[in-house]
């Protein structure tokens, strides 16, 4: 499902501006990052495509359904939003409800519920606690079961707010996994994230927000080759990139194998 | 300054001890950071060396934990408050909920401990542009975005001037320049103040470049302490559930793909790295 962001603008009340004409078309199946600091508007964007937040000029579709007169339940079923801190999503007092929750309210048929929340769960690896309290999780398993709550929707287009805070290594194992899959199965994903290095082995596509616009939209080269953009936009360049730039490799790699093959080939 | 002997904890309802037997001497005016996979015990870590075990959670608790001399389990929580303060990891959970303003949210922790008008709005001032919060004074703590309100639960323990900083993950939701700009202030404090500063860490590089020593913490027993390097740098951190650097990364990649033993210590920061693939 493809989204189309024509010039919005959206104020806080106080009149606190977050966009300030945001243009953007997100085709239907890619993997783009939003990235800037704290304050561009990225989390404030995400919140107009799934319909918490209207804009106050400007136009936002999902698919055809304009967001302005969408219901936030229609919007529901076609974005999925995991936040950024899964406490401020979770609400029920067990883990599978939580994940059943969603395609419950969706889906007549219980067994494609119970189906749903089951994968959803595996996928996660929370199987094995499906009976606790939210509460009663480490915050990083909170953080997974935000994420699975969103894919037992199956919702064609997810984000993701900061997919990797507070993760280990096995927890990022589990989310470069679930992103795999949503790519193989055409999803639409939008990665917000400060975390350049999981950004640039995921995304397709880098937007860069700055002061509630976009500064740059392209892909990593054409981000993170431009020194003047990343002062511009606070980023930091991904560990790879900065080791590549360091030894004199072009174009820069993706992955740490990437970069390995190209040392490889060179010595 | 801090002294942990043979000490173990329990929560109630737990099978498993969250930290077991740990032993630990952190010297006034250290950096140390904290390391571990998710449930390895680094958050009971921070509540045991800031009070909040036992004196909140509830369990079977052995050992001795000593600050500045002091066992900790005789010390009344008012006590410890101006000498031990703790950021916690999700903002949300350490913000009062009790005041209007961020101004006023800083000033939560002073008035408890009666200082002084005049002397309490030096402080305010001073934590509110140490935290990079002076825009943000007369907003209110839940307008804020989830970077800001960690920047103000930093302020708010800073405020308080501590001789012991403890901070869980108080970096997760800033951007880098904020990020670096919090382990800057902490090492600034760290060498100007002699302020001791105990830090659960993800971001690693950031923890070799600024910690003077490193602790990896695995199903809540201590497996490695050590210098940066030396800890951060270990080919097996994976296989413990950490995540290393991309540097790290590389280098390990590049000795699997050459056959190399695998037990060498590897590049933690970039310069580490250059000097590797040289």
């Amino acid at each position: 499902m493809n989204i189309q962001i024509h010039n919005v603008h959206f104020t806080y009340p106080g009149n606190v501006q977050a966009l300030r004409g945001i243009d953007l078309t997100i085709p239907s199946g890619e993997i783009i990052a939003w990235i800037g600091e704290n304050g561009a508007g990225k989390t404030t964007m995400a919140k107009l495509v799934n319909g918490l937040l209207k804009p106050t000029a400007g136009q936002v579709l999902v698919g055809e359904r304009d967001t302005q007169t969408a219901s936030t339940a229609s919007l529901a079923r076609l974005v999925g939003y995991a936040f950024q801190n899964p406490d401020e999503q979770l609400f029920l007092n067990s883990v599978w409800k939580e994940v059943a929750f969603g395609p419950g309210n969706i889906l007549d048929d219980p067994d494609e519920v119970t189906r749903r929340t089951r994968a959803a769960l595996e996928l996660t690896q929370l199987s094995h606690k499906a009976e606790m309290h939210p509460y009663d999780l480490l915050p990083s398993e909170r953080k997974l079961l935000g994420l699975a709550s969103i894919l037992s929707m199956q919702s064609p287009v997810m984000i993701l707010d900061e997919p990797t805070m507070g993760l280990d290594y096995c927890g990022l194992q589990i989310m470069s996994n679930i992103i795999l899959r949503a790519r193989e199965a055409r999803r639409t994903i939008v990665l917000i994230s400060h975390d350049m290095d999981f950004c640039l082995e995921h995304a397709e596509r880098f937007i860069v927000f700055s002061g509630g616009r976009i500064l740059r939209a392209g892909s990593a080269a054409a981000v993170f080759d431009d020194v003047h953009l990343l002062e511009q936009a606070g980023l930091e360049e991904p560990q790879i990139v900065r080791l590549a730039k360091a030894s004199g490799y072009t174009p820069i790699p993706k992955d740490p194998a990437e970069f390995v093959a190209t040392y490889l080939e060179r010595r | 300054m801090i002294s942990i002997k043979s000490f173990t904890f329990r929560y109630r309802g737990a099978t498993e001890p969250a930290l077991e037997n740990i032993d630990l001497e952190i010297p006034r005016g250290q950096f140390c950071a904290i390391i571990g996979a998710n449930g390895s015990g680094k958050s009971t870590l921070c509540f045991a060396l800031s009070g909040i075990i036992p004196h909140h959670f509830a369990g079977e608790y052995s050992g001795i934990v000593r600050i500045a001399g002091r066992e900790l389990v005789k010390m009344e929580l008012g006590q410890m408050a101006g000498l031990v303060g703790l950021v916690f990891q999700n903002p949300f959970n350490q913000i009062t909920g009790a005041r209007y303003t961020v101004e006023e949210e800083i000033a939560f922790g002073l008035e408890n401990l009666g200082i002084p008008q005049d002397e309490m709005s030096a402080r305010i001032a001073l934590a509110l542009q140490q935290a990079g919060l002076v825009q943000e004074a007369h907003r209110s703590p839940y307008a804020l975005s989830g970077g800001q309100q960690q920047r103000l639960a930093i302020a708010s323990i800073l405020a308080i001037q501590p001789d012991i900083l403890i901070l869980d993950e108080p970096t997760s939701q800033l951007d880098p320049v904020g990020t670096r700009e919090v382990f800057e202030l902490l090492a600034r404090l760290g060498v100007s103040q002699r302020k001791t500063i105990v830090l659960v860490e993800h971001k690693l590089e950031l923890a070799a470049q600024f910690a003077d020593r490193v602790v990896h913490l695995n199903h809540g027993r201590i497996i490695a302490d050590g210098k940066p390097q030396e800890v951060l740098g270990n080919p097996r951190l994976r296989l413990q559930g950490v995540q290393p650097t991309r540097f790290t990364l590389a280098a390990a990649l590049s000795q699997e793909q050459a056959q190399l033993p695998s037990d060498r210590t590897l590049p933690v920061t970039l310069e580490q790295a250059i000097g590797f693939f040289r």
